[in-house]
């Protein structure tokens, strides 16, 4: 297995250095990166099938053995996520073909989203904490040049306050690290599970955990870290804030998942109460920022908050239930955020604008998009037969289980405002007649805006579709969200494919 | 001697989180340096202070005697050192562009962008 | 800068360092060193360079844009590694040579010295990048 732990990462690394050698020439960067997604799809396809058959797989990199060097390990959640991560950046790439304007394109835009990709499935398979973090810096660079890239006013701005943020989170991320390893002595996942037990005092171990809950909340866009997404994600062109919804916010999350269940799992008492507690406010704050805007892609960013809260909340019931709502709820909405942002994108497109009361007609003049909106949107509130529907079943069911009738009545009322949200960005948007002076966004008007549309509307389609697909297969899905759960509470697993036979 | 070193950690954590709090751009900068600093030296302290001879092992040997640093939070401090450089020096021409297009430092008119 | 003194150190500094750039890389392995200090000293040289004499001088002695050594170093520290996956092991798995010099004495190469350079000429672009953008900032280029 250890051709398939790795090819997810080295496929688009190496497209990455591709795109930079050939920085002279855009057109071979475009090529290099459509080929390179759809072999990194294959790579993720071949990797998932490996786990889903074989169970938990890992490779020791360079030959040293565990818990000396640097473990890839992928589990069914590794492996769904890489799988996910891999098929956005398809979406993305098809996307950028047609929507990204020249001067980007010139300034390393592709390589800068391949190493992206390249950073994100390596953080999905890394089964060392320092590592994870080596991961988060290449996937915040990345991200730092994707935001600023084009150097206007809001993006620089918004680009500071990320920056800053995110930096502050990487000197908590480091700062628990050392400690970690300076009390423990070793930085591999599987070891510290098994050492955490022995060597710290429970208070300390304890205080450690919130250190990551800190600096993993402040990625992943936990309240009340999250202000910097909402002044930031709307800056860049939607296409690179589709890319950053799908992946980042849900690498904080996955690395929260990650650490909570593997390492820090033995005071639940204490620490898994303050997760849901989070959860809770970071849904409620989320939407409600959300129901206070009237500009597509700000509704948007605030969403994206809202909806970490749901995945968060998973977490913090840590039940089986809970775990694979979690997992569900994450793909899910990887899927679904994204195509609600290259909607919002193809709208600005055609009209120019952003702004719900300057938008409208839309649903007359391009009845397509207006369909793959619908059933995004539907799927974001929570109505069947999307996939919306099943994962927010899934949480509350958990939930209801376990007896937390506070986060479940939160949960419930925040779907109700998502839909609030959703209607009226489709009653502004996609409904209501068009308003004066807005360019006519029906087909006919611009044949090179046409063309460029109808590429857009490819990866629109065929997320709207995967959304179908995973409500209307939500048994399978289902079942396979059930397994990374119950992979994710009985660490065994992971500690003997880590460590060998005979360790746990 | 734990105790002088965990003490700097200290005071550039405090000054790092100070410089963060205030107004001009490149004060903020500056206390992102330091807490950055403050992070490797922290890592450096949790690694065990000892007076010891290089993690290099005679030939033949298999394994190493007994006062031997260690030295993976060396290897750790220096990944961490590499990227913050990247990282500040991005941040410096983020800076500096930025002041070309706004031209004010004072971070406190960068609120275009604030919901 | 205009100064004649300047100029004659940098002449006889800028060869000495790109030199002590290669020493550093090559004795990293067992001793203070490595890829990244030699790809810094190297950058160092050039900077000098370009302090002494112009910016635009100082590109012209790099020859290259410094996105090639970047992708360059990149590709070569991949190739180290994949070495490995062609035989069948993990990545990055360290292959070594020992190759008796004619001098006497036994040199030992093998995949990391590949990927040390890989990461010197990595670190050589990615700084000269960085300080020839700035450098050039005054002049209103992007």
């Amino acid at each position: 297995m250890s051709l398939p732990l790795t090819l997810p990462l080295l496929v688009p690394l190496t497209g990455a250095v591709l795109c930079v050698l050939l920085f002279r020439s855009p057109g071979a960067q475009r090529a290099v990166a459509l080929g390179v997604s759809l072999a990194h799809c294959l790579a993720a396809a071949a990797l998932f099938a490996g786990v889903r058959g074989g169970g938990v797989a890992a490779v020791q990199i360079s030959g040293w053995p565990a818990p000396f060097g640097i473990t890839f390990v992928a589990d069914l959640l590794a492996a769904v996520m890489v799988c996910a991560g891999a098929g956005m950046g398809l979406c993305i790439v098809v996307y950028s073909l047609f929507a990204l304007d020249r001067g980007r394109e010139r300034f390393g835009y592709y390589p800068l989203v391949l190493a992206l990709l390249a950073a994100v499935c390596g953080a999905f398979l890394t089964g060392d904490i320092f590592n994870l973090y080596v991961w988060f810096e290449v996937m915040l660079m990345a991200s730092f040049a994707l935001m600023a890239l084009g150097g206007e006013r809001p993006q620089l701005e918004g680009a500071i306050k990320y920056v800053t943020l995110n930096l502050v989170s990487s000197a908590v991320f480091l700062s628990g690290a050392g400690i970690l390893y300076g009390r423990v002595g070793t930085l591999n996942l599987a070891d510290l599970s098994l050492a955490v037990d022995t060597h710290l005092s429970p208070g300390l171990l304890t205080a450690i955990a919130m250190l990551f809950l800190v600096a993993f909340g402040i990625k992943a866009a936990l309240f009340p870290f999250f202000f910097w997404l909402p002044a930031s994600y709307h800056t860049p062109p939607t296409v690179v804030a589709a890319l950053f919804s799908a992946l980042l916010t849900k690498v904080g999350a996955y690395a929260l998942i990650r650490v909570f269940t593997l390492v820090f799992s033995h005071d639940i008492g204490w620490t898994h109460p303050v997760i849901l507690a989070l959860a809770g406010v970071t849904m409620l704050t989320g939407v409600l920022g959300a129901a206070s805007k009237y500009d597509f892609p700000k509704i948007l960013a605030f969403h994206i908050v809202s909806q970490i809260g749901y995945i968060v909340m998973g977490l913090g019931l840590f039940s089986a239930m809970g775990l694979a709502g979690a997992v569900f709820f994450m793909v899910h909405n990887i899927v679904v955020k994204t195509n609600l942002f290259l909607v919002a994108g193809i709208a600005r497109r055609l009209t120019g604008e952003t702004h719900l009361d300057r938008l409208g007609g839309l649903c007359r003049a391009r009845p397509w998009l207006a369909a793959c909106f619908f059933v995004s949107a539907m799927s974001l509130a929570g109505l069947p037969p999307f996939s919306g529907f099943f994962g927010k079943l899934a949480l509350l069911v958990a939930a209801a289980r376990t007896g937390h009738w506070t986060v479940f009545t939160v949960a419930v009322v925040v779907s109700f405002l998502t839909l609030y949200s959703m209607t009226k960005i489709w009653t502004h948007a996609f409904w209501k007649p068009a308003p004066e002076g807005m360019p006519d966004p029906a087909p006919g008007r611009d044949p090179e805006t046409d063309r460029a549309v109808a590429g857009m509307l490819i990866p629109v389609t065929a997320l709207a579709a995967v959304s179908l697909l995973m409500g209307l297969g939500a048994g399978p899905c289902m079942r396979l969200a059930l397994d990374a759960a119950e992979q994710l509470l009985d660490k065994g697993a992971y500690i003997r494919a880590v460590l060998g036979e005979g360790a746990a | 001697m734990e105790l002088l070193f965990a003490a700097v950690v200290g005071g550039l954590y405090a000054a790092g989180v100070y410089l963060l709090l205030q107004r001009n751009v490149v004060k903020i900068i500056l206390g992102l340096a330091l807490l950055g600093h403050g992070a490797n030296l922290l890592i450096f302290t949790a690694g065990g202070l000892t007076r010891a001879r290089a993690p290099i092992i005679a030939e033949g040997a298999l394994s190493a005697p007994p006062d031997t640093a260690d030295p993976l939070p060396q290897a750790l401090i220096l990944t961490a050192i590499v990227i913050g450089f990247g990282v500040l020096a991005f941040l410096l021409a983020l800076v500096e562009r930025t002041h070309q297009v706004v031209p004010t430092d004072d971070v406190d008119e960068l609120k275009g962008t604030d919901t | 800068m205009n100064s004649v003194i300047f100029r004659s150190a940098t002449r006889y500094m800028f060869p000495i360092l790109l030199l002590l750039s290669v020493f550093l890389l090559m004795s990293g392995h067992n001793e203070p060193g490595g890829g990244f200090t030699g790809g810094l000293v190297a950058a160092s040289a050039f900077v000098l360079y370009a302090l002494a004499f112009d910016t635009a001088e100082a590109r012209r002695r790099l020859w290259l844009d410094p996105r090639y050594l970047i992708g360059t170093g990149l590709l070569l520290a991949l190739a180290s590694g994949v070495v490995g996956l062609l035989a069948g092991e993990p990545f990055l798995t360290a292959y070594w040579v020992n190759v008796p010099l004619p001098g006497g004495g036994v040199a030992a190469l093998g995949t990391p010295l590949l990927f040390d350079a890989g990461v010197c000429l990595d670190v050589v672009g990615v700084s000269l990048l960085i300080i020839f953008s700035m450098a050039d900032v005054d002049r209103g280029e992007p």
